[in-house]
């Protein structure tokens, strides 16, 4: 899959600065990128075993905080976590202190008090992740998803995914189809895959577009340079070698944002008449959960083509990966995120 | 640059891989559930260059595994983190005859993170350990059944075993290294 002659013993940390926190993708260096999507494969080895548990984070105290509904990411952090050996404490909003009118920040500060190593967060308000890292010095912290902002680890098994159908991602036509206004897994992806060098279309009804790329102002700025965004599907897809679908959010139909979801599927849905204008040997995605019908039809979800549930399985093993980077190498001295 | 001075040349390092294969057959009473598990990178190396060694005398594909031990390693919070890359084991390794293979043993302690290593994925009859250079201060009660070259080192040298996959030569170097970088 890589390219790079193995060495025993290299340090990552030649070429990825240690980090405390892991945020969102727009600060992350391609090396930084390339050094995880490798420790992967050994972390995907490890699943594989029979005994599917190594020692390395023997001690290390992790905590999943949720304010959101999620099965997959929070078992799937919970998983790697437990598998490196590391103690996994999960905490959801309801039936926490939350309730009794706690503070996010103090909240945090509870957990860092029982010296919590990493502190995993996901939370409806965009910015949530970052608030804590402001005020924790000692926990780290990795942004399970906030509000529509950011979802890094999900993009990370993303490109982990495509890497390891395709190789480089250099050059590669990535159409991500769908609700991408309200997506963070469609705004992490598109900074990793343009660290990456993948050219990326953002695809859906143009009430589910960013009005600032659809209306000229992007790329630049906010936006990484690689993006293009198109409202017809068909072209979108043209050519493409990853078809990536979000979840339509239902409730926006309630809110005017869309005419009726049997027009939407008509028009965005990704199945197998509009696939056959992508490249041969096209890859099928989706963060999940899926609403089979409406933004995939159930012959594209569950067809040859899709890599939905090995996303799933890929996701324990970038999220091992992480674990292990962030929780391993020279404790104790100043390190900023 | 550094002070070097060659230990091994490439004929020297052909002549101990071929006694030390001779060795393991010998003391394995042939090549029966006999099962060459190297550490990765240049362990993985020596393993197929001692497989081919035995494939020439005794006719028979000893299957060769590779470990990769970083998950297990008792340093992991003093030192910047090495990669880790998957370990490949081409057998079940229960029952078996299992000899691990590194370049050079020194503290022990990376063989003492490969025998746990070894053990999550089953249960071997035996397990030995050859190197190509020993090179002392152990400090975990750890030895080699076989061993290419035992050489005294100062804790202020380096072992360099070079392997023409690897490094694009073969030859092992005992490096200088500058006072201030001496572990």
């Amino acid at each position: 899959m890589s390219t790079r002659a193995p060495v025993k013993d290299t340090p990552i940390a030649a070429v990825v600065a240690p980090r405390r926190h892991v945020l969102d993708l727009d600060d992350f260096t391609p090396e930084e990128i390339i050094s995880l999507l490798e420790m992967t494969d050994g972390m995907r080895e490890v699943m594989d075993r029979d005994i599917k548990k190594v020692p390395t984070l023997r001690g290390k105290v992790v905590m999943t905080l949720f304010y959101e509904a999620s099965t997959r990411t929070r078992v799937s952090f919970e998983q790697a976590g437990k598998m490196l050996s590391a103690d996994v404490i999960n905490i959801s909003a309801s039936g926490s202190s939350a309730e009794k009118g706690e503070s996010l920040i103090d909240t945090a500060l509870t957990l860092q008090a029982m010296h919590a190593d990493l502190i995993i967060i996901r939370h409806s308000h965009s910015g949530a992740p970052y608030l804590l890292a402001q005020h924790l010095e000692r926990t780290g912290i990795i942004n399970a998803g906030d509000g529509r902002h950011a979802h890094p680890t999900q993009a990370l098994l993303d490109l982990y995914t495509m890497q390891r159908h395709m190789g480089s991602l250099k050059g590669a036509k990535v159409a991500i189809v769908g609700d991408v206004l309200h997506s963070r897994v469609a705004r992490s992806d598109m900074w990793g895959l343009a660290a990456m060098g993948a050219n990326v279309v953002l695809c859906g009804p143009p009430t589910l577009l960013p009005p600032e790329m659809l209306h000229g102002d992007g790329p630049g700025g906010r936006w990484p340079s690689n993006v293009t965004v198109d409202t017809n599907a068909d072209r979108a897809i043209t050519d493409a070698d990853v078809v990536m679908t979000l979840r339509l959010q239902q409730e926006r139909q309630s809110s005017g944002l869309l005419p009726s979801l049997r027009e939407y599927s008509k028009r965005w849905q990704v199945n197998e008449e509009r696939l056959k204008r992508a490249k041969p040997g096209v890859l099928v995605m989706h963060p999940g959960p899926m609403n089979e019908g409406v933004e995939i039809s159930t012959s594209v979800a569950h067809g040859a083509a899709s890599l939905i549930e090995e996303q799933v399985t890929n996701g324990v093993a970038i999220r091992m990966a992480l674990l292990y980077w962030l929780l391993t190498g020279p404790q104790g001295e100043a390190v900023t995120a | 640059m550094p002070e070097q001075t060659v230990l091994l040349s490439a004929d020297d390092i052909r002549r101990a891989i071929t006694r030390m294969a001779h060795e393991i057959v010998e003391r394995n009473q042939g090549t029966e559930r006999l099962l060459l598990v190297g550490i990765q990178t240049r362990g993985v190396t020596l393993a197929h260059r001692i497989a081919e060694a035995i494939a020439g005398f005794e006719g028979a594909q000893v299957p060769v595994g590779s470990l990769d031990i970083n998950l297990y390693r008792d340093d992991l919070t003093s030192r910047a983190q090495p990669v880790v890359r998957p370990s490949n084991m081409p057998v079940n390794i229960e029952g078996m005859r299992a000899v691990l293979i590194d370049d050079v043993l020194f503290k022990g302690r990376t063989i003492r993170a490969a025998l746990d290593a070894l053990i999550d994925l089953g249960r071997p009859e035996v397990v030995q350990l050859a190197v190509l250079v020993d090179r002392g201060h152990r400090e975990l009660p750890i030895r080699a059944d076989y061993v290419g070259k035992n050489t005294p080192t100062s804790l202020t040298q380096e072992v360099k075993v070079q392997f023409t996959e690897v490094d694009g030569q073969d030859q092992v170097v005992l490096v200088e290294l500058e006072r201030s970088v001496a572990r």
